[in-house]
């Protein structure tokens, strides 16, 4: 045999330490998106809870919204969901994308664990989220009522998160812990 | 004052090892036996150091002092103190200080017990012991150190344990996680020490190979303890999430596993050398990086460590180091380990490869999912990675696995008669298709693959079985005597293997017959799941010692009949202000009852309740224990103790 097959496993290695490398530092949580400034993509997607209502980006006007990608699925989304109930309960707008799961499987997690969420869209396809640029559930964005992306988080949000990276950017007008949501629709 | 005498012996503990990687390896070139020798004095000292250090770092937990950063971030004076003791590795720095303790308890274990290995051998694999100590313990030191502390300006009480943690699973699925993690750096260091001597011989295996098969065992012990943690801590009812920190687990088991097969052919044959080697550089190397995907934050997980990019960098270095410098010095060796002697189609050996290639495949299906998130990144791909692409390569594969597994067992080593394979075969098949059938029966029939999986049952244990009948009784003295002569190692791998059709039993079951019910009860309701009657009593308030629960009691009846009670509580630790679910178990040999309380739903006294019927899931972790214990049987062969003849004593140096 030549010597030189025997090389391959020290080249393959370094080809993974060098893909492992440029990863370092990669933040999970703060992806950079194409979308941060940007109006929320397109979309026409039905409810979760009431298949005949149909949601449009147009729900995110005249409101701060947190938009919350989760899916029953996802063992993080089972982590922060706790969080989410707190927040829904200090008045935060939550509006939930049920990310490519099944409508059972979904009703269960919210009849179990309770429904932080003013809308749900749902996304079973992941169409919408991959306009939005998700690279997998959990993922959570700051919207302001003109329907602009602030920030995008990917990952739990806990209480450290959201001082640190949703709150800087809710207006010093509303008080920090609690946005006033806006009337939202109600179904 | 007790914290820095830890913290100077860890700074000792560094020093010893850096003499511990340069003297003895100096001393097998010189062909000095004064420095060969230090090598296993020095391993005993470096434990003894570690071990002062954990238990200075214990009692700073104990004693709840909070000027110590780590221990106030990770610990409560309301703690109940055996938490406040398995804390010690409830964070990031002393895991790490954990990680190191086990890497010099298995460096002594190698200075004490290996009597039979030469004195030039054993020198080399402390030596790259050593230096993965050196890499250790300066990670520890200059990036991560337990002891630090936070002077003048200390919290009066700490900010508690992780609740998710607070668990008695919790208390020793790390140890045993570690053991195996780190035992693998024995067979590295084994591997590395044959490549630098070039005795690469089925003498050799025959030292590396028990040492391997110790740390596969305490590997698959922690796996199971994980994923039984998981099962009844977590709150959900699975029992496997193809987490990366899981995967992080498996992928050095799978590659474990194969190097043990691997290793027998080399001791029995002589083949395979170069193949085993790489599997041992291989299996460290994915236990280092475990290590690095949990401790740098590239992947998020819910057990991932605090991220921190400058510990990534310090890791990934080390893995280069460790990883890249062996494998160069087996792309320079490998030419000298042609196979000289062969083997026919027909062979264990055969076989055996098999193993190999599929346990391999596996890993790397393994590594491609969990690191798919990075290479998705590299080439602007969006792709979400979970359990449906894992299982699609897994049920397949495993059924090979087992496939194949009767005929390595039964075949001959070298060459085997068709003839005389045909017929155990046969039965197996035969046997395996009848009662795997039947069983799968039961409780009520399956899909096609449900049913698939328990033939394949029941085809290893029949195999098996049957292997064992014609072994014990070819010594022609009955069955009895005979099956006494048979060696530890032979029932070590029986035991391994029917622990492995034990967990493939229990996965099939719980996977086609578990009943999951979610429902909306007030108290006084009752719901019906698997035949058993649960009434929903009532829920009152409990005060635990650093938590408020609610706790509900439900009475299980069956037929009318009261079987038990059970309290699944609703948990809000006070400190981390953190929301935990503590599942009600009935754990059973046959099924699991399994009740949680969810939500209070908007109408008072109305409580979202899970109540779940899980058949066979136990059968999981005992098959996991079964296998261990199988490993640690095959280890304590009596081969492995016998002294070397003379003669052979120095022949390398």
């Amino acid at each position: 045999m030549r010597a030189s097959i025997w090389l391959i496993p020290v080249v393959l290695f370094f080809a993974l330490a060098a893909l492992l490398y440029a990863s370092l530092g990669r933040d999970t949580e703060t992806l950079p998106s194409a979308l941060i400034n940007q109006p929320v993509p397109a979309f026409a997607l039905p409810d979760l809870l009431d298949e005949n209502t149909v949601h449009t980006e147009a729900i995110f006007e005249g409101r701060w919204a947190l938009l919350n990608v989760w899916g029953s699925w996802c063992p993080t989304c089972y982590v922060e969901h706790p969080y989410f109930m707190q927040l829904a309960e200090q008045g935060v707008d939550i509006v939930g994308v049920n990310y490519k799961d099944a409508k059972d499987k979904a009703e269960k997690y919210l009849m179990d664990l309770g429904n932080p969420y003013s809308e749900i869209i749902v996304d079973r396809e992941g169409d919408f989220a991959l306009d939005l640029g998700v690279y997998g559930a959990p993922e959570t964005y700051l919207i302001n009522p003109d329907g602009i992306i602030l920030v995008r988080h990917a990952g739990e949000v806990n209480a450290q998160v959201w001082e640190e990276k949703f709150q800087p950017h809710l207006p010093s007008s509303v008080d920090a812990t609690v946005v006033p949501a806006p009337a939202a629709p109600m179904p | 004052m007790i914290v820095e005498i830890g913290h100077f012996a860890v700074w000792l503990a560094l020093g010893l090892a850096l003499l511990q990687s340069f003297a003895p390896l100096l001393g097998t070139w010189k062909q000095q036996a004064s420095w060969i020798n230090l090598a296993r004095p020095l391993a005993k000292m470096q434990f003894l150091l570690v071990s002062i250090a954990i238990v200075a770092l214990g009692w700073a937990f104990y004693s709840n002092d909070f000027s110590v950063t780590y221990v106030a971030n990770h610990s409560n004076s309301d703690l109940p103190w055996g938490y406040r003791l398995s804390a010690i590795w409830g964070g990031h720095e002393g895991s790490l200080l954990l990680w190191i303790w086990m890497l010099a308890a298995w460096g002594a274990a190698v200075a004490l017990l290996s009597r039979s290995v030469p004195a030039s051998m054993v020198a080399k694999v402390l030596a790259v012991m050593g230096m993965i100590a050196v890499g250790f313990l300066s990670f520890m030191l200059f990036t991560s150190n337990p002891f630090d502390r936070m002077l003048p300006w200390f919290p009066i009480d700490g900010a508690d344990l992780n609740p998710l943690l607070q668990d008695p699973g919790l208390v020793v699925h790390p140890p045993m996680l570690y053991m195996g993690y780190v035992g693998f750096s024995v067979a590295f260091a084994f591997a590395v020490a044959g490549l630098i001597s070039g005795r690469l011989d089925p003498a050799w295996a025959r030292w590396a190979r028990p040492w391997t098969t110790v740390a596969w065992a305490f590997l698959t012990v922690g796996i199971a303890l994980g994923s039984w943690w998981a099962y009844y801590e977590l709150g959900w009812g699975g029992w496997w999430f193809w987490d990366p920190v899981e995967n992080a687990s498996f992928m050095p088991w799978l590659s474990g596993s194969a190097l043990l097969h691997s290793l027998a052919v080399t001791e029995k044959r002589n083949l395979f050398r170069a193949w085993t080697v790489l599997l041992a550089i291989l299996t460290f190397s994915l236990s280092l990086l475990g290590t690095f995907l949990v401790r740098s934050g590239v992947l998020t997980s819910v057990h991932a460590f605090a991220n921190d990019p400058a510990r990534g960098t310090f890791i990934l270095i080390f893995l280069a180091v460790v990883a890249g410098g062996s494998l160069l010095l087996f792309a320079m060796r490998a030419p000298l380990l042609q196979n000289k002697s062969g083997f026919k189609l027909l062979s264990r050996e055969t076989f055996l490869l098999g193993n190999n290639l599929l346990l391999l495949t596996a890993t790397f299906v393994v590594l491609m999912g969990t690191l798919f998130p990075l290479i998705g990144d590299a080439m602007d791909v969006r792709i979400s990675i979970s359990g449906p692409y894992f299982n699609a390569f897994f049920v397949p594969l495993t059924l090979l696995l087992m496939a194949i597994l009767v005929p390595g067992v039964i075949a001959n080593w070298k060459r085997h008669r068709w003839a005389a394979l045909k017929a155990p075969l046969a039965w197996a098949a035969i046997g395996g298709v009848i009662v795997g059938f039947l069983a799968s029966l039961w409780p009520e029939p399956t899909s096609f693959v449900g049913t698939l999986a328990m033939i394949m049952v029941m085809y290893v244990v029949i195999g098996h079985l049957y292997d064992w009948y014609k072994k014990a009784t070819a010594f022609r003295q009955g069955l009895w005597r005979g099956s006494r002569r048979l060696q530890r190692s032979y029932y070590g791998m029986i035991l391994a293997h029917c622990g492995l059709a034990l967990v493939v039993a229990g996965i099939t079951m719980v996977t086609h017959h578990e009943i999951e019910r979610d429902v909306r009860m007030v108290p006084g309701d009752t719901v019906s799941v698997g035949g058993f009657d649960f009434t929903f009593e009532d829920v009152k308030p409990r005060k635990g010692p650093n938590y408020d629960a609610m706790r509900g009691t439900f009475l299980v009846e069956k037929n009318g009949r009261k079987v038990t009670y059970m309290y699944p509580e609703k948990r809000n630790y006070r400190v981390a202000q953190q929301v935990m679910t503590q599942v009600a178990l009935r754990p059973g040999l046959i099924f699991d009852l399994y009740v949680a309380l969810g939500e209070e739903l908007d109408m008072p006294g109305a409580w979202a309740v899970r109540v779940y019927y899980k058949p066979g899931v136990r059968w999981l972790w005992l098959g996991a224990l079964i296998m261990a214990i199988g490993g640690i049987l095959a280890a304590m062969d009596k081969r492995y103790r016998k002294p070397m003849p003379k003669g052979q004593q120095e022949q390398t140096a």
